[in-house]
């Protein structure tokens, strides 16, 4: 068990192509560490860094305060889970868990009792003598944690290992992976491009952009908290709704109406150095249907009326979709984050997400008017991305 | 009401799925007749060029067949097996074939691995390595062969001088051994080939996670590697102890089997051709395919070689 700490690693392969920039990262003892970002935002470069399997072209690792750089994967005492599970297709279950103990040249008994062990926590007692090309996906997976967790390593690299399963499957796995660790406490780190594996996982959430850190934290703070747009963006499911606006006088004006800022807001902005055409972003349950709210609240937040275009019942609440008129909002970040979505649909309007409550009376294809907190709005430089009301607390 | 109800279509069911076995198996028929009439003119030909050679040439070895003695031929059954399987020359060729066999197939497998490995790995000037190790394959082996005995000749090769001058060639031993380099240096780029084609089936990640459970390059070559490429080893192993089994043009040009370098296939064609004796020519060449289907046999059932062409991937 050991601390991991990246300082300015940088890596560009061969070819000239930059994977990643000046990542600094201290991993914790025993801390769940997830890398997230779009497909080719450098998470696997990083992990396989860390591992050794890519050489490090500058800065430095180190592994329990030791520098690691130049020592091959063999002697870095970690274990790793590929996404493709990585089983020896010529041994049985067993002896791909016990693969790592023999290397090590542990005695016979030893092995024994520890690949006993693992297939009791990963319930694969059953099919030790089966061979990995006989399991279904799931056994597969839960092999390859087996033959991480025999070892009992100084970390775990996990790249993806749940992405071959399917969604149910996927969802009960993220929560024994989850178990696991915790049992285990080892340093974990994870990478996956899905942002509900990550919200959920993680102690700790980097999310990461084109090779480069665009924010780290707990992953209510990243969703409450997005340092930029592209954070904003990408974490939270429905994502957060962008608006372009205008700040003028205190008052952001926007297909959504006027409403002027709340008093923390203001403040937030003073010394953020705002820009007068702005992105506005509002999370889907801060809107509410404008009949629920009460008076003092309705005048206080802002209020747009508008066609609801499809209506979704979750039995819990109910998500309105509209379609307002006007231009969408641009950015460098939002156009990174349409191409990995694969959302290159120019719906040819604003396109907004609302969490109503199951009580909100609004009927598909008919106006309903809806109400959003003031004091929940994010505003956004559309040039640089940066959320100009980010603050710690 | 609601049994009625969920037990009509349960009835409507059962015809169709009945109606759907027979089709099925219909289909299948006609399948199976099209796979028929599609083999049939390979396994005509085959039968033609291949089974009836074999079964004429059983017959001969069953005769004596001296065509300098035409009319003393007759079927004397298995006397021309006993007249070979007694001989020293007969033996002498079985054990030199053997030793021929096996040590430049030896050879070319460790030689053809590396070659492999380099192919495999090499980053720049793949095509370039590939080609050019190619070449001693693509020239004629005649060719080939009459250059090595011009090297080793003394007076008309170097490779003679660099020995110092002795004629290796007129040697049992040393010319064996000659004769072992130039097969090498002809086959080692074939056997490479195949053995890259092996190298190519073991998946990237294999490796990675081997050398994350704490395995040297070596053990990940001897514990990875090997095992999940063995299916390709023994297929080039095998269609090259056959191949070699069957030595017949270097040994021709090199030695012409003086000196006890006679291979099965050199003294069968001194019989057959040379010396004209049908009978007991024939009686060589089968017993030479018989130990060649010996070796295929062992290869493919004691082993586990997979036949070529076998896959049991369609088979139903
Ligand atoms: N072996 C390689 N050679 C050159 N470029 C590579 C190599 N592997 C990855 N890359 C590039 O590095 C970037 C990051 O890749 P990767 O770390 O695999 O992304 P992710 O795992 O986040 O999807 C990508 O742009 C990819 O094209
Ligand atoms: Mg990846």
């Amino acid at each position: 068990m050991a601390e991991i700490v990246l300082d300015k690693v940088t890596k560009r392969y061969p070819d000239g192509a930059l994977a990643v920039q000046e990542v600094n990262l201290e991993i914790a003892d025993g801390e769940f560490v997830i890398l997230v970002g779009p497909s080719g935002c450098g998470k696997s470069t990083t992990l396989n860094m860390i591992a050794g399997l890519e050489d490090i072209t500058e800065g430095e690792l180190r592994i329990g305060g030791q520098r690691v750089n130049e020592k091959a994967p063999k002697d870095r005492d970690i274990a790793m889970v590929f996404q493709s599970y990585a089983l020896y297709p010529h041994m049985t279950v067993k002896e791909n868990m016990a693969f790592p103990l023999r290397l090590a040249k542990v005695d016979n008994a030893t092995v024994e009792k520890k690949v006993a062990d693992a297939a009791e926590i990963l319930d694969l007692a059953q099919h030790l003598d089966r061979k990995p090309a006989n399991l279904s996906g799931g056994q597969r997976q839960r092999v390859a944690m087996g033959r991480a967790i025999v070892r009992n390593p100084k970390a775990f690299l996990m790249d993806e290992p749940l992405s071959n399963l399917d969604a149910k499957l996927r969802v009960q796995m993220r929560t024994s992976v989850s178990r696991i660790q915790k049992q285990l406490g080892t340093t974990t780190v994870y990478v996956t491009h899905d942002q509900t594996e990550a919200m959920t996982l993680g102690d700790r959430v980097v999310v990461m952009r084109g090779g480069i850190v665009q924010q780290m934290g707990a992953p209510q703070f990243l969703y409450e908290h997005p340092a930029n747009l592209f954070v904003a963006g990408f974490i939270g499911s429905p994502s957060m709704n962008f608006v372009p606006a205008s700040l003028a006088d205190n008052k952001l004006q926007s297909v959504l109406g006027e409403v002027t800022l709340t008093d923390r807001i203001r403040r937030l902005l003073e010394g953020a150095d705002a820009p007068r055409e702005v992105i506005v972003g509002i999370r889907p349950e801060h809107f509410e249907d404008a009949s629920l709210v009460d008076a003092t609240a309705k005048t206080d937040g802002g209020v747009f009326t508008s066609q609801v275009e499809v209506l979704e019942s979750m039995g819990s609440d109910k998500f309105a979709h509209f379609l307002l008129s006007g231009e969408q909002a641009t950015s460098a970040d939002l156009a990174d984050l349409a191409k990995d979505t694969g959302d290159d649909t120019s719906v040819g309007g604003i396109s907004l997400v609302t969490r109503l409550s199951a009580s909100s009376g609004a009927k598909e294809g008919e106006p309903s008017e809806i109400w959003f907190d003031a004091d929940k709005v994010q505003l956004f430089d559309p040039s640089t991305g940066k959320n100009l009301t980010y603050t710690e607390r | 009401m609601s049994q009625s109800t969920t037990e009509k279509p349960e009835v409507a069911t059962e015809p169709v799925a009945a109606k759907k076995k027979v089709v099925l198996s219909e289909g299948k028929r006609a399948e199976r007749k099209l796979g028929w009439w599609l083999c049939a003119p390979a396994a005509i030909t085959m039968v033609a060029v291949t089974g009836w050679p074999i079964i004429y040439s059983i017959w001969l070895s069953l005769q004596r067949y001296d065509l300098k003695f035409p009319d003393r031929t007759e079927f004397i059954g298995f006397d021309n097996y006993v007249t070979v399987l007694a001989s020293p020359y007969w033996w002498n060729a079985v054990w030199v074939t053997a030793v021929l066999t096996v040590i430049s197939v030896a050879i070319e497998l460790v030689l053809g691995m590396g070659l492999a490995l380099i192919m495999h790995r090499a980053l720049v000037g793949r095509g370039l390595v590939r080609t050019t190790s190619l070449i001693p394959y693509g020239i004629v082996t005649i060719v080939a062969g009459f250059s090595w005995r011009f090297a080793w000749t003394p007076g008309t090769g170097y490779l003679a001088e660099l020995a110092g001058g002795e004629p290796v060639l007129t040697e049992k031993l040393p010319a064996l051994m000659v004769v072992i380099l130039a097969e090498v240096w002809k086959t080692t780029p074939f056997m490479a080939l195949l053995l890259m084609a092996g190298l190519a089936l073991v998946p990237d990640d294999l490796l990675k996670a081997a050398a994350m459970d704490g395995a040297g390059p070596w053990q990940r070559f001897v514990k990875v590697t090997l095992p999940i490429m063995k299916p390709a080893i023994l297929v080039a192993l095998l269609f090259r102890t056959l191949d070699a089994f069957r030595i017949f043009d270097n040994l021709f040009v090199l030695t012409a089997g003086s000196q006890g370098t006679s291979s099965v296939s050199m003294l069968t064609y001194n019989n057959l051709i040379k010396g004209l004796n049908l009978g007991i020519g024939s009686t060589m060449s089968v017993l030479i395919f018989l130990m060649v289907a010996a070796i295929a046999f062992i290869f493919i059932k004691l082993f586990g070689t997979a036949a070529p062409g076998s896959d049991d991937g369609g088979k139903r």
